[in-house]
């Protein structure tokens, strides 16, 4: 990514908020948060994906809700309560929306040094690779750089009705 | 200091496209003599001209040159207005508009007609044009050939309001520019200088009394003061040797309240300077321009504020069972907050709100053109120019208007000898008529010529195989059939319609839109096209419907009736309960809960609600778990951030902050196609209770 390029030569170290999910820990850039905010009931969206989740009212914005368990097939959690929503700013190289990203919890932030981060070796789970910027370590912990702008690009939201009639 | 010019490049796009559409509904009303109307149609030429200079344009410059010198000569009545040269400004119009168009997409304009009606000015203006490689870069030279041989004097007196220097404006330029024309005698004015305590440095007390000789042009001189003709009083008088004859020219003081104290400037008896004389009515005047995104931040950001202050009368009634006066002082300002943000929320999507006069002013040019190319007379009337509707739908219903005046003028009415021997004026009319009905903009398009062929649609219909000889179908009924696709009765076909595509499109356009278009005919008498069209898109009036825990709203327009649903109606179809029967007719189910797959949650089958819904002329039978409230509500788009849903046409904001999705009726049958591959049963959540 040339963003993440510019940036390694002015600055070597990157800020990443990191997230739980099903107790892995998931980190994003965090040049690409919003905002986050607790998880409050989204309107479903008729023959969508299963891990949209639905819309929400984003101070007069509509967004679209990713439950981010259900993106990576991670087990199903039913009580949402205490789930927090990451906003993000997507950019799939047209435009800039705003996409919710449905986690487990918040965890924190840290700088990594570009060189600190050891690329993941390919197909180790079902995350596709292209999704995935590297891998970091963080007070012994391993964290998951996650793309989000691929991640969330709108060809993977395309509605698979035929899957669903299927 | 240097400024970036290509800054302004779009404002004077703007201008430009605009002046132009001045010129050309000014020229279709000119008549002979109407000096008021050439000086508009100069000074727009005029103007385009400068702008095109100041970004270097020079086509544009170089042939809009030609065509105020055409102009020029004929406000100076040294030429009468023939209609050919009227013919000649038109296609210039329009050779302009090319060229601009050309200089802002940075191409080389090619068009060969653009040389031929720049050679046919110039052979016009008895002047030869260079037939070089590039005729349009010679530098043309008129300005000689207008000149006589004395050497003419012009005396000008040149006020400058006090703030003119304010605006950048520098004296010495202007008398530096006039002086280029010829040798200049000037007399400074010092009277009206006041006391040096009172100065304002920034102010201009001083005015000129100048003599100029010269063999120029009056144009060359107004050319000098145009960047300031607004803040001066400025008289320029001809004063010829021979005659002494002297023509004045006043120009309008443009700031009546901060005329300085010059009321001894002798005012011609002309009129002042107008607007021109056309249809374009702006009463008001002023105006200004706006982004049209800043507009709709404005809207969306008081859309909010209903959003909001619905939040807090909620909060407001929940608190109302504590026995405190205060609650009921806020209930009170609640009250007054609801108001207020529905007079906001009206007032800034008037903002949106433009005259149809837009889209109408194109219409004179059309049929004029049309009219002489078929050989046909024609009146073209306008009424109700001034019934406003949003930018939007103004913006996508010319097109389907233009081919709708264009179907009666080419198929409605006859050509003059018809018309005499069926008794009927020889000038066929079209009359287009706007006006506001319930929350709807009506355009009627009334043609007074022969009316619809019934015998010749109904054959037609038969030979396109779009009915069948066994059916029996009103005469209205035929008529509709125009709007049916593949239909075209054009015997021969022409270019202005005719070729197939006509009529369903404009249907399927205008109901896009979330409008609908009626025709009524009678033979021998005229035809009228009705196109009805919601006022804006940005609200839509609803019905909130329940489905399983989902709130849902259908468009209040589409919906016929609603009613509860009695099984007994409801009618199988191998096996399948899908039809239901209605008012005698037999209507499709629809299950919005089969549709969009929502969850299997219960609801049993008597306390199920049934809509009757209409789209493209198709009848639906929606059901539904509940009926809820009718509200207006805020149409908010689905792909600005997530992408366009099958079956949902926007989604709104509701008053306790959640979203509610708005059913696109057109999208559930495209939808119930994809899945009918399935086996479709409407009621197999409840099936028990069917069985």
């Amino acid at each position: 990514m040339t963003e993440h390029e510019s940036l390694s030569v002015v600055n070597s170290s990157r800020q990443f908020l990191s997230f739980i999910l099903a107790g892995e820990e998931y980190a994003t850039d965090i040049l690409k948060v919003q905002e986050i905010r607790d998880w409050t009931n989204a309107t479903i969206v008729p023959n969508g994906p299963d891990y949209v989740e639905g819309v929400t009212n984003l101070r007069g914005q509509i967004i679209p809700i990713i439950n981010l368990r259900t993106r990576f097939s991670l087990p199903k959690d039913n009580d949402l309560k205490n789930r927090i929503v990451i906003v993000l700013n997507i950019d799939d190289g047209q435009k800039t929306r705003l996409m919710g990203l449905l986690v487990d919890a918040f965890a924190e932030t840290y700088d990594i040094n570009e060189d600190e981060i050891k690329a993941a070796p390919s197909k180790i789970s079902v995350i596709d690779d292209e999704f995935i910027i590297g891998l970091a370590s963080a007070d012994d912990k391993m964290l998951i750089l996650l793309d989000v702008d691929e991640l969330l690009t709108s060809k993977e939201l395309t509605p698979t009705i035929n899957d669903n009639v299927a | 200091m240097s400024i970036d010019l290509s800054q302004f490049i779009p404002t004077f796009l703007e201008e430009s496209f605009e002046g132009l559409e001045l010129m050309e509904s000014s020229l279709l009303n000119l008549e002979q003599g109407d000096i008021d109307t050439i000086n508009a149609i100069f000074r727009a030429a005029h103007s385009i001209k400068g702008g095109a200079g100041t970004f270097g344009f020079n086509h544009v410059t170089d042939f809009t040159h030609d065509v105020e010198t055409l102009l020029d000569e004929m406000r100076d009545g040294r030429r009468s207005i023939e209609q050919s040269d009227v013919d000649l400004l038109l296609r210039s119009v329009d050779c302009i508009r090319l060229l601009i168009e050309a200089a802002r997409d940075g191409v080389e304009c090619d068009a060969p007609n653009i040389q031929d009606v720049h050679r046919a000015l110039a052979k016009t203006l008895n002047k030869e044009i260079s037939n070089t490689a590039e005729p349009l870069e010679s530098e043309p030279d008129v300005v000689e050939n207008t000149v006589s041989n004395t050497c003419p004097s012009w005396k000008i007196s040149f006020i400058p309001h006090h703030e003119m220097l304010q605006t950048g404006n520098d004296v010495l330029y202007i008398i530096n520019a006039l002086a280029e024309l010829g040798p200049v005698t000037q007399v400074v004015e010092s009277e009206n200088i006041p006391p040096l305590d009172s100065i304002h440095p920034e102010e201009c007390y001083l005015s000129w009394q100048i003599t100029l000789q010269s063999h120029c042009d009056k144009g060359d001189i107004d050319e000098v003061f145009e960047w300031v003709e607004d803040e001066c009083d400025l008289i320029i008088e001809l004063v010829t040797e021979e005659s002494a004859e002297i023509i004045e020219e006043t120009k309008v003081v443009a700031n009546p309240e901060s005329e300085p104290a010059t009321t001894d400037i002798k005012k011609a008896p002309s009129e002042p300077v107008t607007a021109v004389k056309t249809k374009i009515a702006n009463p008001d005047g002023g105006s200004i321009r706006v982004g049209i995104d800043k507009v709709d931040a404005l809207i969306n950001r008081v859309g909010e504020l209903v959003i909001t202050q619905a939040m807090l009368k909620q909060v407001g009634t929940d608190l109302s069972h504590h026995e405190d006066g205060l609650v009921e002082k806020l209930l009170e300002g609640l009250v007054q907050l609801e108001g207020n943000t529905r007079d906001l929320q009206e007032d800034v999507m008037r903002i949106r709100m433009l005259p149809i006069s837009f889209v109408f002013n194109r219409f004179p040019r059309m049929v004029y053109d049309i009219s002489s190319k078929l050989g046909k007379k024609i009146e073209l009337k306008l009424s109700g120019e001034q019934t406003e509707l949003d930018k939007t739908v103004m913006e996508k219903i010319g097109d389907p208007l233009v081919h709708l005046v264009r179907n009666s003028l080419d198929h409605g009415l006859e050509m003059p000898e018809e018309r005499i021997e069926a008794g009927k004026d020889e000038t066929g009319t079209v009359h287009l008529h706007a006006y506001h009905q319930g929350g709807y903009i009506v355009i009627d398009i009334i043609d007074d010529g022969r009316g619809l062929n019934t015998e010749r649609i109904k054959e037609k219909a038969l030979e396109k195989g779009l009915i069948t000889p066994d059916q029996h179908l009103s005469d209205q009924e035929v008529n509709e059939l125009i709007f049916a696709p593949g239909f075209s009765t054009a015997e021969q076909v022409s270019d202005l319609s005719g070729r197939g595509v006509g009529m369903d499109v404009v249907r399927r356009n205008i109901e896009s839109l979330g409008g609908h278009v009626a025709l009524t005919s009678t033979p021998g008498k005229g035809s009228t096209f009705s196109v009805s069209l919601p006022l804006t898109l940005a609200i839509l009036d609803g019905q909130l419907i329940r489905v399983a825990s989902e709130t849902y709203i259908v468009p209040l327009i589409s919906i016929i009736e609603s009613a509860q649903l009695n099984h007994n109606n409801v009618k199988a179809v191998a096996g399948n309960p899908s039809l239901y029967f209605f008012r005698d007719e037999y209507i499709p189910i629809y299950s919005i809960r089969q549709l969009f797959a929502l969850p299997n949650s219960q609801s049993p089958l008597d306390e199920s609600m049934m809509i009757m819904v209409e789209s493209s002329g198709h009848k639906y039978a929606l059901l539904v778990d509940d009926l809820l409230d009718q509200q207006q509500v805020v149409l908010k788009s689905l792909d600005s951030n997530y992408m366009a849903v099958e079956g949902i046409s926007g989604a709104t904001i509701l008053g306790d902050g959640g979203v509610a999705l708005i059913v696109d009726i057109k999208g559930l049958n495209a939808l119930k196609q994809q899945m009918s591959c399935e086996i479709s049963h409407p009621f197999e959540h409840t099936s028990e209770s069917v069985a």
